[in-house]
């Protein structure tokens, strides 16, 4: 063996240093930040809403956290959670999709990605839908789009406002093109919606793209964005890869939708709740008996 | 078009096929130059070629229907409405200061009366297809589509959508000009017309870019036209991780005129001629003209209220999933009546204020 080999070999045997994983954090007892790196108690920042308090990066929160921090405690009631995915198409890419159901239903105790219900927010009675990233990306499949669907038509028999707070990567491709209808059918509900006079508020959240952007995220009477969420329509990687070019610095965050007139406000995470109950308030009519709902 | 042109267009299926016609020709041409009678084998050979083109398209994967949908030869949106109708003006721009050329749109004349017609436009070679962006509509092709389809409504005109795109435009301009946006609206707002919406599938109807164009009160697909969600590259890429797996893709994610039509989303194929729509674009035209024309008869039997509601009612039931409570496998309170929605609280907390007062807003 040459002094060189013997070198190599070493090498070789070696751990990689960049490729040893990140350090374990027991139980989640402590979360780092995606963005500064600093190592903050859970509860900490459970108790600040999960924005890291060295950098005000917003990190990603799961349904159940949503609820806790919109929602007046106690005043959940749950719409349509019987309903359960099926697997129309009996689809299998390297695993099939039952199987990708199962271990995510698992791994976030939800039927399905999105949780939709009626609750109080400071007070005010709200028709709110939380999409749950975790669930196969917050992708959009027939249950979380009859959820909404549901969630929306209930909205406008009831007369509530209607708040979504969307996170997800798109249609679920496991269910082909009955995933793409679900982007129409909802888009039917809003226009009823909208048709009764009522309002509707989507919170785009990281991250908001694809068949979700082309649909109910981007109907919104009006429009918040946590800040820096990634919001667009194509994948980053789809863009560069059909012009072969670096994309500009900040492109489809919610700073750039806010500049190029996409979104209204870019609302801090601790002020969500009360932006949101401002914003109903603000919509009260003017006019008690407004001609339209007169004749109604 | 010349015979040395359709060759470079030839698809590998097509092959066999194409080789037995060119021995039929061979024999022809040498029995007529030798003047001997030949007639009996040549009808035999012919009756071979038309047992062989049946057997090749009807047993077509779907792989191989998405190569037919994309044919550069297919007819394209202005080839149907130009074949189609006896008068045709086109309208540009979307008054934002935008005119795309990958989605058209114009008044024409169908069968004696003024319908709207639009839909993508791919091109007829490399040079137009680069003007046209291969069919990909930028939002303000959508915002285009969305101002003639609200000029339809106003002078009570039917609207006509042709779908064949690859897919909504992903770029920086159209990003940063709200792809999302745009379609999100014409998604909306095609709910709430008054006049009849006829939207075809003429060949690819690529995801949300096609969607944009296509909430109607009828979907029609041409036979060897597909509908998906995603393009089976795109699929077979994040699924498979692997995008030489877009055979498989094509097969899994149910694209073809049968299955969309099985799984409820289409309500009519409408079959080409032999060999599939650009072996015989008039024909195909005609058949299209046919049914749109028959289509819109059934249509305007109805008030614009039915339609609106029928149109709704039609995409409202789209979906496939198990309703635990329908099924009577879960009772809620909630399921026994419908109108006043009281729900039981999952968790055990205990309703303070029950929002079920309505407030006016």
């Amino acid at each position: 063996m040459s002094l060189f080999d013997w070198f190599a070999n070493r090498r070789k045997s070696e751990p990689d240093l960049k490729q040893t994983p990140e350090r374990e954090i027991a139980d989640g007892l402590w979360t780092k930040c995606e963005s500064c790196g600093v190592l903050a108690y859970t509860k900490d920042l459970q108790a600040n809403h999960f924005v890291c308090s060295e950098c005000n990066h917003h990190l990603r929160v799961d349904s159940d956290e949503r609820k806790r921090q919109l929602v007046d405690p106690s005043t959940w009631q749950p719409l349509n959670e019987q309903l359960h995915p099926s697997d129309p198409l009996n689809f299998s890419d390297r695993k099939p999709y039952a199987d990708r159901l199962k271990e995510a239903q698992e791994k976030t105790n939800l039927t399905e990605g999105v949780q939709t219900g009626v609750g109080l927010i400071d007070g005010l009675p709200v028709a709110l839908g939380i999409m749950d990233f975790r669930f196969m990306g917050g992708s959009m499949g027939s249950v979380v789009g009859e959820k909404i669907c549901r969630l929306v038509e209930y909205a406008t028999e009831q007369a509530f406002p209607l708040v979504m707070v969307c996170a997800s990567g798109g249609a679920r491709m496991q269910e082909g093109m009955l995933s793409l209808m679900q982007m129409a059918k909802i888009s039917g509900a809003l226009q009823r919606h909208r048709e009764a006079g009522l309002l509707y508020i989507p919170v785009l959240t990281h991250p908001t793209t694809g068949g979700v952007t082309a649909s109910f995220a981007m109907l919104g009477d009006v429009t918040l964005a946590e800040p820096k969420a990634t919001i667009g329509f194509a994948g980053k990687r789809v863009i560069e890869q059909t012009l072969r070019e670096k994309l500009p610095e900040g492109f489809q965050t919610s700073e750039y939708l806010l500049q190029h007139g996409f979104v209204d406000a870019i609302v801090n995470r601790f002020q969500l709740k009360k932006t949101i109950a401002q914003l109903i308030c603000l919509h009260q009519p003017y006019f008690p008996t407004f001609p339209q709902q007169a004749t109604a | 078009m010349s015979k040395s042109n359709r060759k470079t267009f030839l698809l590998e299926f097509e092959k066999p096929l194409s080789e037995l016609e060119s021995r039929i020709e061979q024999i022809r041409e040498l029995a007529e130059e030798n003047q001997v009678d030949v007639s009996d084998q040549i009808k035999h050979l012919e009756e071979k070629a038309v047992q062989l083109r049946k057997e090749i398209f009807s047993t077509l994967t779907p792989a191989q229907r998405l190569q037919l949908a994309r044919h550069p030869r297919r007819p394209s949106t202005l080839d149907y409405i130009q074949a189609m109708s006896e008068e045709w003006f086109e309208l540009h721009g979307d008054r934002a200061g935008h005119d795309d050329p990958a989605l058209v749109g114009g008044i024409a004349r169908l069968n004696g009366r003024p319908v709207m017609m639009l839909g993508h436009q791919k091109g007829r070679d490399t040079k137009d297809n680069v003007a046209r962006n291969f069919g990909m509509a930028a939002p303000s092709g959508y915002r285009k589509a969305l101002r003639l389809m609200q000029h339809a409504n106003r002078f009570r005109m039917p609207i006509c959508t042709f779908i064949d795109t690859p897919g909504a435009w992903a770029g920086v301009d159209a990003e940063k000009n709200g792809q999302g946006e745009a379609i999100a609206y014409n998604l909306r707002e095609m709910f709430s017309l008054d006049v009849p919406i006829i939207c075809t599938v003429i060949g690819e109807g690529g995801s949300g870019g096609a969607l944009g164009i296509g909430v109607g009160d009828r979907l029609l697909m041409l036979e060897h036209a597909v509908y998906t969600v995603a393009t089976p590259e795109a699929c077979a890429a994040i699924l498979w991780k692997d995008s030489g797996k877009s055979e498989q893709a094509c097969e899994a994610l149910k694209i073809t005129s049968w299955d969309l039509k099985d799984l409820g989303i289409l309500d009519q194929i409408l079959s080409e001629p032999v060999r599939g729509a650009h072996a015989d674009p008039m024909g195909a035209a005609n058949l299209l003209k046919e049914a749109l024309i028959a289509n819109l008869d059934e249509l305007m039997q109805l008030s614009p209220q039915q339609r609106r509601e029928q149109r709704y009612q039609k995409f409202r039931n789209i979906g496939n999933f198990t309703d635990l409570a329908a099924n009577g496998q879960l009772t809620l309170p909630s399921q026994t009546s419908n109108e006043t929605h009281q729900v039981e609280s999952k968790d055990n907390h205990h309703m303070e204020t029950p929002p079920s007062h309505s407030l006016s807003y």
